[in-house]
């Protein structure tokens, strides 16, 4: 009982031969597209890599690339085939080959759609690289100073101004930390020595923010020192001016640049998914088509194309058989030898069956 | 003596139509280059056309975009022309339209070289241009409450941090404007007032910049108030800081940039302005070879082509005689069909000669 038996003339064994050649033409240049995504998402993700921390984020952007490039090794082998396979007689050429290439192509779609499901899932992984990497970049902020951390004051700036972003979750964030240098702190003034012993940490702590938190759109000159303090400033409300800073924190924006990247992409992934699964199909048909052409004998007759030759149940089970066996071949098995060609003198009870009759000595081939 | 001879045999005139043929569909696809270019200036122009006075330079992409526009139909032409001339009797279809063809385009050429010089000529006009909406962009900086001016403080921001620049001429031209709006200003703090009276015009003048001039390549923390104090800021010597604001002005930042993009368009458009002549050039030893190939009579005979019959200096004269008598045919004047009586005394007088007239 054949799964989804079709039947193919000649003219449309031919046809379908063309249109596989043109839609694996087509994989192969999907397969050029998956791998520049995995690239511009790698080039995105190194762009930023001072912002974060150490986690293992690269995998996504590398499975995308070798899946790019396999893709496009498989289809171009695939458009090869289904070009010959016009020809009955070229055919015979690829014939041992199909079914191999039909089986390896099905496992690759599968990795195909585990690398789309990937792009959704590295979400959570990604806020947490974030959240560490925007902490340790900000309490780095004042260290200009210092080999190896000289640039990340430049990068936070750079990157609040793009992103239009101020802090970690807020601009309070920078209440909590120096980033004003000790090198450019008077400590011979009193307030200075206030401030540093006002805290248990020593830490030089203000309500104020770097320039770069400065919001663009606001209708006054910025405000960025003594922001809580409402007497500083006149005619300023701290707890109603939503103006003046960037309300929103660098690593909600980052998350959302970064998460709008990959829903796009997981989203490419998928219809290409979808497209080489049709196209490994199609080619599955027109193998089938073509072997029983062969076997029919007559290159011009109709031919039946399907799936699976039996119905699911009973190729799992034959399939199961052929590994169980394969497991087999290598074990000498002691009892029901069923093996008629090694002659095994047994010490135990040989049981011959219902009878118990022992068979005649088959002579054994030398 | 004819400018430029060259001889064709039908097999070279027929290799010369098909390549003109091309050379004119590649020019179709140069006058869209050159009309895109148009379209590009124009955009870049009017993206900053809050901090430039006037737009009169305006006309360099316009006659970018029409000489792109004129550029596509004259080479469409050129190129069915050329692909008619490969069959000696298509081109006697053409053959009263190539030469005012090959003058139009002959012109045109040259309206497309004064586009590409254009480009380089502007730059005086631009700079004044930026000097001027600048200054007037800062001293509406602090106007964010008057409608049409709202914006300016943000397009100014913007621009600051996006061209690194600070002010005109450079950060102190902050120093000379009242960039902070007397709505935020205290009027009972004594300071502020001194502030106010300090100067003839009554406005709020401090040493203090914007935030947008801050520099991110400095290793502290900005300063933006009194900047020329050096004992308000600790460790800070206004004359040697070089890091800590944005030291170009926007006008030459700005300058800077339309000035490599005016370059760039004027160089294509040069290379274009070849090319163009090198097609008008071909087109017309082809419609001299057909001319002279139909003059002869025999299709596959040898023919001459060239870019001038005669001299360059007969041809202009001729042309001047032609362009005369052009003038002259409206005046009466030494015309032997009218029969004028002249009350004048004859000075030889002739014999009544009966002239049949054709009717």
């Amino acid at each position: 009982m054949a799964v989804l038996r079709v039947k193919f003339s000649k003219t449309k064994r031919d046809k379908l031969a063309q249109v596989l050649w043109i839609l694996n033409w087509i994989s192969v240049v999907t397969g050029v597209i998956l791998f520049s995504l995995g690239l511009f998402l790698k080039v995105e993700i190194n762009k930023r890599w001072e912002l974060m921390a150490e986690r293992d984020i690269q995998y996504v952007p590398n499975m995308l690339i070798a899946v790019g490039l396999i893709a496009c090794g498989i289809n171009f082998l695939g458009g090869k085939i289904c070009y010959d396979c016009v020809d009955s007689t070229k055919f015979l050429r690829w014939k041992l080959i199909m079914l191999p290439y039909i089986i390896c192509t099905f496992f690759f779609t599968f990795c195909v759609l585990v690398g789309a499901l990937m792009c959704y899932g590295m979400r959570s992984e990604l806020e947490e690289a974030l959240t560490l990497g925007l902490t340790e970049a900000m309490r780095f902020y004042k260290d200009t100073d210092t080999p190896g951390r000289c640039f990340v004051k430049r990068t936070v700036d750079m990157l609040q101004i793009e992103f239009q972003c101020c802090g970690n979750a807020g601009f309070k964030d920078w209440f909590q930390i120096q980033w004003i240098s000790s090198r450019y702190l008077d400590t011979s003034r009193k307030e200075v020595v206030d401030r540093l012993r006002s805290n248990v940490e020593g830490k030089y702590l203000t309500d104020g923010v770097p320039f770069s938190c400065c919001n663009v759109n606001s209708p006054r000159p910025c405000i960025q020192q003594q922001i809580t303090n409402n007497s500083a400033h006149f005619n300023y409300e701290y707890l109603t001016e939503e103006l003046n800073l960037w309300m929103k924190g660098c690593r909600q924006a980052l998350l959302d640049y970064y998460t709008h990247i990959m829903q796009s992409i997981g989203l490419t992934v998928l219809i290409t998914w979808l497209f080489e699964l049709s196209v490994l199909t199609g080619v599955r048909y027109l193998q089938t088509s073509l072997e029983n052409v062969l076997r029919q004998g007559d290159p011009d007759s109709e031919s039946d194309g399907w799936l699976l030759e039996n119905s699911f149940v009973e190729t799992a089970r034959t399939n199961m058989n052929i590994i169980k066996s394969l497991g087999k071949c290598n074990k000498i098995d002691t009892g029901n030898n069923g093996d008629p060609n090694i002659n095994i003198p047994s010490t135990s009870t040989a049981h011959y069956g219902p009878d118990n009759v022992p068979p005649k000595q088959i002579p054994v081939a030398s | 003596m004819a400018v430029g001879k060259v001889t064709f045999t039908k097999a070279e005139r027929d290799k010369l139509a098909q390549v003109l043929w091309l050379l004119n569909w590649i020019s179709v696809v140069t006058g869209v280059i050159l009309f895109s270019l148009g379209i590009f200036l124009k955009v870049e122009i009017q993206k900053r056309r809050e901090v430039m006075s006037d737009q009169e330079i305006l006309y360099v992409p316009h006659m970018l975009i029409s000489t792109g526009l004129v550029a596509c139909c004259i080479n469409f032409v050129g190129g069915k022309i050329c692909y008619d001339c490969a069959d000696s009797s298509k081109f006697l279809r053409w053959k009263l339209m190539l030469l005012p063809y090959i003058v139009c385009t002959f012109f045109f050429t040259c309206c497309v070289l004064v586009g590409a010089l254009m480009c380089y000529s502007i730059r005086s006009q631009l700079e004044e241009s930026l000097f001027l909406g600048l200054r007037n962009a800062m001293r509406f900086y602090k106007d964010t409450d008057t409608p049409g001016r709202c914006f300016l403080k943000r397009t100014l921001d913007q621009l600051q941090i996006q061209f690194q620049c600070c002010g005109n001429g450079g950060f102190r031209d902050w120093f000379h404007i009242q960039w902070i709006s007397n709505r935020y200003l205290d009027m009972t703090s004594s300071h502020v007032m001194d502030r106010l009276r300090s100067n003839v015009e009554g406005k709020y003048l401090m040493d203090g910049v914007p935030f947008s001039c801050c520099s991110t390549f400095s290793p502290r923390p900005c300063i933006q108030q009194h900047i020329t104090n050096n004992s308000a800021h600790y460790s800070y010597d206004h004359q040697t800081e070089q890091l800590n604001l944005w030291r170009r002005g926007c006008r030459q930042a700005l300058l800077d940039h339309y000035t490599g993009i005016l370059q760039s368009i004027g160089l294509t458009v040069l290379l274009i302005w070849l090319f163009e002549l090198l097609v008008l050039t071909g087109v017309r030893y082809l419609q001299t070879a057909m001319e002279n190939v139909l003059r002869l009579g025999d299709p596959d005979s040898e023919s001459d082509g060239w870019i001038l019959e005669n001299s360059l200096a007969e041809t202009a004269r001729s042309n001047f005689n032609i362009i005369k008598n052009l003038g002259k045919c409206y005046q009466v004047d030494n015309d032997p069909n009218i029969n004028v009586p002249t009350a004048a005394e004859q000075e030889v007088p002739s014999r009544r000669v009966r002239i049949p007239v054709d009717s």
